[in-house]
């Protein structure tokens, strides 16, 4: 088990109802993490419209949970 | 010089460019992005922008990194506003100094599209006749729509 806090941003962020939240996982990569919480959370956003960031850095879906990060979901941007 | 930043309080152009004078500088270019009053035939009566700041601010660095290789550029400041925003404010300012002009035309609209594609940054629209929407273009089918009082 890994302790992580979890990012939500924009519309993920009214979906989860919270801005950040520690979670204990399992999950082997970060895909499987957001499967967790989109499962939890009911977030509506398939996984391949999302980024995912890891300590303010883009990562990888396939890469391994870090016990301590801080990880962010990133669904599409609309700044500018 | 490359410089972004994000802000919560008003972006003051005259300021900024100012401070871009530099006697080999013959180009300068700026660009501003500004709150409208529409949307998709919805009256906009403000914005609120969300941003992963940590994120932002080193992927907006990047983007600056990047037009000052592509091109001759003497500086760039680029600055984003977060928080709510009224019609007609500046969201976005991009300002590129150069010795000629085409190297300040070009970087400067590589560094906004590059911005508007990349900056972890999301603007939640207020209508006057609809609910306040979040808006995420790529899908904008599966968008929040927002219960909010009035």
């Amino acid at each position: 088990m890994a302790r992580m806090t979890l990012l939500y941003f924009a519309s993920l962020r009214e979906r989860a109802g919270l801005e950040r939240e520690l979670v204990d996982s399992a999950a082997r990569t970060l895909a499987d993490l957001y499967d967790e919480a989109a499962g939890r959370h009911v977030l509506g956003w398939p996984r391949d419209h999302l980024r995912v960031a890891v300590d303010g850095e883009f990562a990888h879906w396939h890469d391994m949970p870090r016990s301590g990060s801080e990880i962010a979901f990133i669904p599409p941007v609309s700044g500018g | 010089m490359l410089c972004f930043s994000l802000k919560s309080v008003p972006i003051n152009v005259s300021a900024i460019v100012a401070a871009m004078d530099r006697p080999s500088v013959g180009a300068l270019v700026s660009f501003e992005g500004r709150v409208r009053d529409h949307h998709d035939g919805h009256r906009v009566t403000k914005l609120v922008y969300q941003a992963y700041a940590d994120l932002a601010t080193s992927e907006g660095s990047r983007v600056l990194e990047e037009a000052n290789r592509r091109f001759s550029i003497t500086s760039i400041q680029c600055q984003h506003r977060i928080g709510e925003l009224d019609i007609s404010e500046i969201a976005i300012l991009v300002a590129v100094s150069a010795a000629h002009r085409d190297a300040a035309f070009n970087a400067c609209r590589y560094v906004i599209d590059e911005m508007k594609m990349r900056l972890p940054i999301w603007k939640l629209e207020f209508y006057g006749d609809a609910a306040a929407q979040w808006r995420h273009p790529e899908q904008g089918q599966i968008a929040t729509v927002l219960e909010r009082s009035p």
